[in-house]
């Protein structure tokens, strides 16, 4: 078996509210190979972003445990954190605010670099962040343009060259394609891949969009109001899908087929709220197949190597 | 060897440097030229006065027996005052007042309330707190009544009359900056500094003050404007810079017992004061679109 990058242990992170307690991220726990890439897919408000954020620790965790490269990162104190983060990167979801509109293309790109003094020298800088840019497929005459002058797909290159600068090992992708076209979109996401394979990244790739991360992830967790409700290799995650939710998601991917039919499987009312939740099955109050089983909470069960499911009622239905 | 070439092939595109790029943009506006004309003639004024006329034989000395010539008697174009001293030459000559007050007055409200305004706007929580019911203390006394206040604890002399006018509009510019900062502070681009492991002093003064810098620099033109009226509110109230200089508000509190039947007296100095203040508008508002990035073309 290859070696774990990472290891999130019963990550939780609650907010408080003046209803109550928000339970954003609640008890999680995933494991992420080294070179791999695993998917976080889950509606809006489900809690994936918040779990790629909290995993880098820009948003602190309530309780659990983040392990990368054996060392327990909820544990560093502010400097430790910011020498961790040369290795750990973020790249953002809107092309659009994650660049600052008064810094040029090779001042955001260099930022990293002389924050962490990682080359002194001024051309050493400036040729980094020359190979840096040749590395994500920006033109060199855009060295020295400001973001608004760019499209979206070129802006999302800066972000991904910002992410580089610094060598990480591991990058979380929030939603990184989901703010483009979807020519665009295939660009981005064959960069990435390319970059996966050519630096040996490992990657967390949070979006809502299952046909992207079919193509993109090696293993896919759903996640549903801060719980994991499956997880499995994405293959067989697309082929036997095992959770309510998960089957109801993947129903609903459109085939680009004229007359196709398609069963789908319709959810019923609004995301519950994340504040003060009984002890029960997350998507009990819209699932089909729910009834008093489904109290108290599941809990995540292997059912086939490598493949998790939270259900009660997995046997019935 | 080749990733020194690929450098070279990047830095063909040499961008201009800041000052190049704000100038360049500053310059496609005409009444922010205007501002910045009008400006630059003031202080050459203000210069040329100093070195042209004598304080104690031009500017103070009286003359009784030309008192009240009306304006375009030959040798004073706007007329002499009730102490038979022209006009004109005193405008000019007391042009460096109000200039001084009103910048070194902005410089430390500026530099004091945006530093304070940052701060709180950024680090938020108790700090916020803090900075903001301070600042709100500060605001609940009467500017004027405050600035009576420090002249008369300080006595009456010019570096008083600035640091009373500067420390007035503190509590404008912090909440001003603070505002300014608040959807800045949201921005995903201060998440990737900090990832980045950009430092907070960093992030604050390379990223959020350009950022939110429009308001301020508002606040600044406006800040010279309401300074140089401050100053001359206080001269008016006899606090101000000591008789017998020729400042404009000053000139404005003597002329006030004849308005009735020499109302030139009070007209000169007032226009003085209104073309200083709105080249100094005019400029604010040339700057803040020169400052912003979004609008090169």
């Amino acid at each position: 078996m290859a070696e774990n990058i990472l290891e999130v242990k019963n990550l939780k992170k609650y907010f408080k509210t003046r209803s109550g307690m928000l339970h954003a991220v609640d008890d999680i726990s995933f494991t992420l190979e080294k070179g791999k890439t695993l998917g976080l897919v889950g509606e809006s408000g489900c809690g994936k972003s918040t779990t790629g954020r909290t995993i880098l620790r820009l948003i602190e965790p309530t309780d659990g445990q983040i392990v990368f490269e054996g060392k327990d990162i909820c544990k560093l104190n502010k400097s430790q954190l910011r020498h961790m983060h040369k290795d750990m990167q973020l790249i953002f979801q809107d092309p659009y605010s994650s660049l600052d509109p008064r810094k040029t293309v090779s001042q955001i790109i260099s930022e990293p670099i002389i924050a962490n003094k990682l080359l002194k020298n001024k051309d050493e800088v400036e040729a980094r962040v020359a190979e840096l840019m040749e590395l994500v497929g920006l033109a060199p005459r855009l060295f020295n343009t400001y973001p608004h002058e760019l499209d979206g797909g070129r802006r999302q290159r800066i972000g991904i060259a910002r992410a580089l600068a610094m060598e990480p090992k591991f990058i979380v992708c929030d939603e990184p394609v989901s703010a483009l076209d979807v020519s665009i979109q295939a660009q981005i996401l064959n960069l990435l891949k390319e970059l996966q394979e050519k630096l040996g990244l490992s990657y967390i790739f949070i979006t809502h969009d299952l046909a992207v991360v079919n193509h993109f992830a090696d293993d896919i967790a759903v996640m549903y109001l801060g719980k994991i409700v499956e997880k499995a290799p994405a293959e067989e995650l697309f082929i036997n899908p095992l959770h309510p939710y998960t089957k109801a998601l993947l129903s609903a991917i459109p085939i680009p087929e004229i007359g196709a039919k398609k069963d789908r499987i319709p959810i019923k009312g609004e995301i519950t709220s994340p504040v003060n939740m009984p002890d029960e099955c997350r998507f009990c109050k819209r699932c089909t197949y729910a009834n008093e089983k489904c109290s108290p909470l599941p809990e995540l069960k292997e059912v086939s190597p490598g493949h998790f499911v939270a259900c009660s009622r997995l046997d019935e239905i | 060897m080749s990733r020194k070439t690929k450098a070279g092939e990047f830095k063909a595109y040499k961008k201009r440097s800041f000052a190049q790029e704000v100038w360049r943009n500053y310059k496609k506006s005409p009444s922010a030229m205007l501002g910045l004309i009008l400006i630059v003639l003031i202080i050459i004024v203000a210069i040329t006065a100093q070195i042209v006329y004598d304080y104690n034989t031009d500017i103070v000395q009286q003359n009784i027996k030309q008192r009240f010539l009306s304006p375009g008697t030959p040798g004073h174009l706007l007329g002499t005052d009730n102490y038979g001293r022209d006009v004109l030459t005193r405008i000019l000559y007391g042009a460096k007042y109000s200039l001084a007050v009103g910048l070194v007055a902005v410089a430390i409200s500026c530099l004091l309330g945006s530093t304070l305004g940052l701060i709180a706007g950024y680090y938020g929580g108790v700090v916020e707190n803090i900075i903001l019911r301070f600042c709100e203390v500060f605001m609940g006394i009467p500017s004027v009544l405050l600035g009576v206040a420090i002249m008369s604890a300080f006595g009456q002399s010019l570096a008083v009359l600035m640091l009373a006018v500067g420390l007035v509009y503190v509590p404008m510019f912090a909440r001003t900056a603070r505002a300014a900062v608040l959807p800045v502070r949201e921005e995903e681009y201060i998440e990737a500094a900090r990832v980045s492991g950009v430092s907070d002093f960093k992030i604050i003064f390379q990223h959020v003050l350009p950022n939110a810098l429009s308001p301020i620099i508002v606040q600044v033109t406006m800040g010279v404007a309401n300074g140089i009226l401050s100053a001359s509110f206080l001269s008016f109230l006899g606090l101000g810079v000591p008789v017998p200089a020729p400042e404009w508000g000053a000139m404005l509190s003597s002329g006030r017992e004849y308005i009735r039947d020499y109302g030139y007296l009070t007209t000169y100095p007032g226009i003085a004061i209104m073309i200083t203040v709105l080249a100094f508008n005019l400029m604010g508002d040339g700057l803040r679109d020169a400052l912003d990035p979004k609008l090169k073309q």
